[in-house]
This record gives C-alpha cells, sequence and structure tokens, in this order.
C-alpha cells in the first residue's frame, strides 16, 4: 500500500472501489501488539501480549471487562479501544436495565460494528483504528467474535490479532477443531501456548502475558500471575511431554538457545510495534 | 372558585417498616415482608432490602414501585464505578450518591423512605437515614416507614448515646454485641406489629460483617 490520491479522506473511494483510510485503519490493529481469543462450548478465554513502551513504565491494559458476561480484548490504538469499551458498558448497563437481563453479545457487537461503519462514513471523522476480540456469553453458549475497524464483524473458534499474530493463528488453525470440547484448563493452557507463539522466541514468563476467562457459572475475571505461571510450568518445565507438538518441541529448543539473547530479542522486537499504539 | 385537585395520585403507599443499628464491626438491617395497599394485603413475603454493595444494603419503605426503580438506578451507577474504580463502593460513597440521586427528582421525588446500612471504610457499623428527597445524616441506627413511629422512641431509650453537646465526642455506634442487637430488632418489631397494622407477617433481617453478609428471617403475627 503506497501513498496516493484517494487516500487523504476516509469518503474518498479509490477508483478500484477501496476506501484506503478504513484499509490503514486496519494497519493500526496489525501494528499493535497481539492478542488472542479462543472458545469452547462452555467458556471463552481472551489473551494478549504484554507490550511496555519502556522498562521504566507500566504496559497498557488491553483486555477489559464489559459485564459479568462479555470480555473484549483489543490490538492497535488502545485509546481507541478504552473508548469502546466504555461504550460496551454503557450499552450492556443500559440493556440489563430496561429488560433485567444480560446484553447477548451478539448484539453488542452489532451494535459496536454500526459504530464503527459511522465512522467510515464521515467526512470529519476517522476510523477507530482499533480491533477488538470480543468474548461473551448467551442462551446458546459462548461466543467469540472480532471487531474491525472497517465496521465489520466476524464469529470464530479461536481468532488472533495484533503483531506477529499470524504465529498464534497458525497454532490455534492447527488445534481449533478441539477446542468445543475443551476443558476449561484445556483452554487456558491452549491460550497461553498461542501468545508463546506470537513470542517467538522469547522465554514465556507470566508477566509477559494477561489472561481473562469467562464461562458459564464463572463471571468474567483475569487469572492471577501464580495462576498463569503453574500453567506456563506445565509446559516449559517438560518439553518432552508435549502431544504431538512437533513446532513446540522445536519452540523449546529456540527458547533454551534464545535464552541468553532474550534481552537483545525483547528489544528488538519493541521496534516493531507502532509508537502510535502507545 | 377553589383550586381543583387531582383525582388521581401517581404515589401509593405500600406500608411496611424498616430499621437499621450500627455496632463496633457489624451492622443489622431489618424490614418487615408485607406489602399492603390500602387495607388489602399485596404479599406476604416481599423483601424491602436490598444489596448496592459488598458492604452496603439498602433499606426503603414507601411507594415499593419507586423503591424498585431507586434500586435499579444505584445499581447501574454502581457497575459504572465500579468499572472506573476497579472497586466496590464505600458505604459512606453510596450514602452520597442515593442523596444525589433523590435531590435529582426533588421536584417529582421518590416516594421512598431510605435506610441506608453498612460498614464504613474502618469497617464500624454505619447507618445513613434520608427524607424522601435526599436529606441524610449518618446515626447509630434509624428507623422508617408505618412503624418508625412506635419503634424510634423504644430505640432512643435503648440505644442513644449522651447529649452530642458534650465533649470528647461519643461514638453513636452501639456497644451492643451483635446478638444483643439482633433480639432488640426482634423486639421491636414484635412491638410495632401488635399496634401497626401494615408491618407484620415476616421479618427478614441482615447482618453485613467484615467477612460477609447473613439473612435471618422470623415470623411475625400475620392479622
Amino acid at each position: 500500500m503506497f501513498r496516493n490520491q484517494y487516500d487523504t479522506d476516509v469518503t474518498t473511494w479509490s477508483p478500484t472501489g477501496r476506501l484506503f483510510q478504513v484499509e490503514y485503519a486496519m494497519e493500526a490493529v496489525k501494528q499493535g501488539s497481539a492478542a488472542i481469543g479462543l472458545r469452547s462450548r462452555s467458556h471463552v478465554v481472551l489473551a494478549c501480549v504484554n507490550k511496555a513502551q519502556s522498562e521504566l513504565s507500566s504496559h497498557q491494559r488491553k483486555i477489559f471487562k464489559v459485564d459479568d458476561h462479555i470480555g473484549v480484548a483489543i490490538a492497535g490504538l488502545t485509546a481507541d479501544g478504552r473508548v469502546l469499551s466504555r461504550y460496551m458498558r454503557s450499552e450492556s448497563i443500559n440493556h440489563s436495565f430496561t429488560y433485567e437481563s444480560p446484553l447477548p453479545v451478539g448484539r453488542l457487537v452489532v451494535h459496536l460494528a454500526d459504530k464503527a461503519q459511522v465512522c467510515t462514513q464521515r467526512s470529519w471523522k476517522r476510523p477507530y483504528g482499533v480491533g477488538l476480540l470480543v468474548g461473551g456469553l448467551d442462551e446458546s453458549g459462548a461466543h467469540l467474535y472480532y471487531n474491525c475497524p472497517s465496521g465489520n464483524y466476524f464469529e470464530y473458534q479461536a481468532f488472533a490479532i495484533g503483531s506477529r499474530s499470524q504465529a498464534a493463528k497458525t497454532y490455534l488453525e492447527r488445534r481449533f477443531e478441539s477446542f468445543g470440547d475443551s476443558s476449561r484448563e484445556d483452554l487456558i493452557k491452549d491460550a497461553i501456548l498461542a501468545v508463546r507463539e506470537t513470542l517467538q522466541g522469547e522465554t514465556l514468563k507470566s508477566s509477559l502475558c494477561t489472561v481473562a476467562i469467562l464461562g458459564v457459572d464463572e463471571p468474567f475475571h483475569f487469572l492471577d500471575q501464580e495462576a498463569i505461571q503453574k500453567v506456563i510450568d506445565t509446559f516449559e518445565k517438560v518439553p518432552e511431554e508435549e502431544e504431538g507438538e512437533d513446532e513446540a518441541g522445536e519452540g523449546e529448543a529456540e527458547a533454551a538457545a534464545a535464552a541468553p539473547a532474550e534481552q537483545g530479542g525483547a528489544g528488538a522486537g519493541d521496534q516493531d510495534v507502532a509508537p502510535m499504539e502507545m | 372558585m377553589t383550586k381543583q385537585h387531582a383525582n388521581w395520585s401517581p404515589y401509593d403507599n405500600n406500608g411496611g417498616t424498616c430499621v437499621a443499628i450500627a455496632g463496633s464491626d457489624y451492622c443489622v438491617i431489618a424490614a418487615d415482608t408485607r406489602m399492603s395497599t390500602g387495607y388489602s394485603i399485596l404479599s406476604r413475603d416481599y423483601s424491602k432490602i436490598h444489596k448496592l454493595a459488598d458492604k452496603a444494603v439498602l433499606s426503603s419503605s414507601g411507594f415499593q414501585a419507586d423503591v424498585k426503580a431507586l434500586q435499579k438506578v444505584l445499581k447501574s451507577r454502581h457497575l459504572i464505578y465500579q468499572h472506573q474504580h476497579n472497586k466496590q463502593m464505600s458505604c459512606p460513597a453510596m450514602a452520597q450518591l442515593l442523596s444525589n440521586t433523590l435531590y435529582f427528582k426533588r421536584f417529582f421525588p421518590y416516594y421512598a423512605f431510605n435506610v441506608l446500612g453498612g460498614l464504613d471504610e474502618e469497617g464500624k457499623g454505619c447507618v445513613f437515614t434520608y427524607d424522601a428527597v435526599g436529606s441524610y445524616e449518618r446515626v447509630g441506627y434509624g428507623a422508617q416507614g408505618s412503624g418508625s413511629t412506635l419503634i424510634m422512641p423504644f430505640l432512643d431509650n435503648q440505644l442513644k448515646s449522651p447529649s452530642p453537646l458534650l465533649l470528647p465526642k461519643q461514638d453513636s455506634n452501639t456497644p451492643l454485641s451483635e446478638a444483643e442487637a439482633v433480639d432488640l430488632v426482634k423486639t421491636v418489631f414484635a412491638s410495632a406489629t401488635e399496634r401497626d397494622i401494615y408491618t407484620g407477617d415476616k421479618l427478614e433481617i441482615m447482618i453485613l460483617k467484615a467477612d460477609g453478609i447473613k439473612t435471618e428471617l422470623m415470623d411475625l403475627r400475620k392479622d
């Protein structure tokens, strides 16, 4: 994608029928640090990579509780993500107030998508530069949706967005068919393994990732660092016991080899993240 | 020509009585479960007590439709607070919110007579008593509703602290133990039930402590 005369504002079509500003907004999502979501029939797990701007600063919060039964993970312009999370919380509260029942997540993502679409058709606005992985429960079970800046939304069994998400997606593509019947613990393990894929070489520590879960009979909540570290310990300590995971075996070797170079790797990795995301 | 008056009122009084007593590390909130209109009983099993936050419980008598609406508004506002502050509202914070919410409808009030009970930031029991438009005060004990005129003088007799004009400032919380306070509440309701036709059926007692909330039900006279 190169700069051209049709990309100045969002209300200008290109001759080939593209809205470049919307596509540039999707690029902003790809620059953000990774966010991953997966679901079984009864649970949804959201996980994200904690990338801090520098060693001195804290990392940004990228997973938000919307309601007991809905959570969202974002990638891209986190400020836009915060604003949209606030909107989602407001919609959820208003629905509960009026109908005395929880907002079905399918309705929420439509509201979100319509809100995003408005920004693609006003000359004085710009599209939201954030992708949202919305996980939630309704009467028909657990759902995971992805909302784009374009105003499109899709339902997924598992998905990853943000930088180096392709590695996570490859991992998820291999395993997603078993997710539906996965136990809660296996789902969390798969989420953390997917996060590890995006780190590509860096040793996985509980401080590097944030994990949240929601499910039937389990309101949305974050997993604490010890719980995450326990899961990490199950596969980092005994790499031989990984069932049928050739990639994981290689990953272990890479992690071990890359350990001394970890500091340098982490530093280089940060340069991939667009300064705008911070 | 005398002024024409409305022949329809937007309000109704569903009766009932609410009481709360603050202790050193607990708070007792109690209300009867009778809901009535005029001389008829609508329900013998209607709860007037509503938990707003971990440390704040609201009990209201008056027009229950307005009470329900008020509870819903406060519940939504509490959710917003939790999203913004990542923690539950304290009882004094909820007390101020309730006051503001009531005054917001100063010119078409919630017909709700509220007693808010809970634990303050230091873990001590606190009770706040309100009028219909939000005027409130922190007290050691309070009663509202149809039986309040029968109950309040007796609570004054049993619990009233020495004159607030005396120094050093005395704690308005009762030195009674939790069991003694619950017993007192049961006594006052049994008495009020005798003479107030709108109070009776069952007594619901909620005891709020740092480790959680316990609920107790006691039968009252049903006539």
